[in-house]
């Protein structure tokens, strides 16, 4: 936030960095939250399973994809729920870029905007290979 | 082992190694998955996926309370984020590619490395000239000094973005924010800082890891079992460890962190080596 020269009056760097602070800071806590609630159900229901992790099988089907946590994490599975909580942190830097571009477009920064805008469309791309069932 | 007695054994791990991450600098990546890999015997690419998400906690986290100081350069994490995501993507695929022993032996290697850059005497970097890439995409700066706004110029733009490519291959690779790397290339390559390069090198962990988080899930590398406690563990870890900064004998815990690492980055290569992991 070091650069002052182009930012309008309306959206000072400080400004900035209060709302950007402001939702990292939600959507890790929200996430968190999340996570710890449906970690205790989850072990409430499965903790006295033995666990084995030695040998790499992958994950079930249904915890891989975006749609398929959701469809999961709707019908109450704790598993797929944790992984929601989840989906929300990794949405949480995801946030903060988007948050960048409307920023850059403010100040009528267009390269900055084409710059953030490539970040976006290269974690966008990363997500919708796990968006698909 | 229950599923409820390896939780509380990583949960408790996990915070230690972010308290430890945080006060080192060196981030809880790069404890947890040799904690474990070596200790629990947990097969890597799990550890990977739980320590991934752990890294895009504690970032942005951690961003939280850095960016109110106004020491990050917005423009320069933008732009070198194209190259840590991108090359994030590729180092998550690879991982599903390359053997479990290679990339035991590549963690070992970058830890040896951490553990050096750690102790080493950091070395101010010198007031640059700009590069002529760094004036077109206006990277110059300002950070916050006690006399006011203190400017500062950035060069080898083009060396940075490619050690950042570089950062990127090994966080999606190994599971870890490669924050080391990331310093190094902001603070020695690209003359930024010290300061500023820490706190943009955070600021950006977050992204560059979620960029990997999308094919970890769809490669099934992210268990809720584990990634729950490690999640849950590294974070108040990290936090606490950060509040801890200003009193801690920073020196003396970098030496003995140094020597733990130095110790786990062996044990992984003989382990990668020997094809245990």
């Amino acid at each position: 936030m070091a650069n002052t020269q182009h930012s309008a009056a309306a959206w000072d760097d400080e400004r900035v960095d209060r709302v950007i602070g402001n939702l990292l800071r939600a959507g890790v806590s929200i996430a968190a939250a999340v996570v710890l609630l449906a970690g205790i159900v989850y072990l409430v229901r499965f903790g006295s399973q033995s666990a084995d992790h030695r040998v790499f099988h992958g994950e079930p089907t249904d915890l891989r994809s975006v749609t398929g946590i959701v469809r999961a994490a709707a019908a109450l599975d704790p598993a797929a729920m944790v992984q929601f909580g989840i989906l929300l942190l990794v949405a949480t830097p995801v946030a903060r870029v988007v948050f960048s571009i409307y920023v850059f477009a403010r100040t009528g920064d267009w390269l900055y905007v084409a710059i953030t805008v490539t970040v976006l469309a290269i974690l966008l791309y990363s997500l919708a290979a796990g968006a698909l069932p | 082992m229950s599923t409820l007695t390896l939780c509380l054994w990583l949960w408790l791990g996990s915070f230690f190694a972010g308290l430890l991450g945080a006060l080192t600098g060196l981030g809880g990546g790069v404890v947890v998955v040799p904690l474990m890999t070596l200790v629990f015997g947990i097969e890597f690419h799990y550890a990977a996926g739980a320590s991934l998400v752990s890294v895009i906690a504690t970032s942005s986290g951690a961003a939280a309370a850095y960016v109110k100081q106004g020491y990050s350069n917005l423009r320069v994490g933008m732009f070198l984020e194209v190259a840590t995501t991108l090359g994030a993507i590729a180092g998550a695929h690879l991982a599903s590619h390359l053997a479990t022993s290679w990339i035991a032996i590549v963690f070992g290697l970058v830890l040896l490395y951490s553990a050096y850059l750690s102790v080493r005497q950091h070395a101010p970097s010198a007031g640059k000239p700009s590069g002529p890439l760094a004036k077109r995409l206006r990277l110059d700066g300002t950070m916050p000094t006690p006399d006011g706004p203190k400017p500062y110029h950035v060069t080898h733009v083009p060396a940075g973005f490619s050690l950042m490519f570089g950062a990127g291959v090994l966080s999606g690779l190994l599971g870890i924010g490669s924050g080391a790397v990331k310093v190094l290339a902001m603070d020695q390559i690209m003359r930024l800082p010290f300061k500023v390069s820490t706190t943009t090198s955070n600021f950006m962990i977050g992204v560059t890891a979620a960029a990997s988080a999308g094919i970890y899930l769809n490669d099934g590398y992210i268990d809720p079992a584990l990634a729950m406690p490690v999640m849950l563990g590294v974070l108040p870890g990290a936090l606490l460890g950060s509040h801890l900064l200003g009193g801690a004998p920073v020196r003396t815990l970098r030496w003995v962190f140094a020597v733990v690492i130095v110790a786990l980055g062996a044990e992984m290569i003989y382990n990668g080596w020997t094809g245990k992991l």
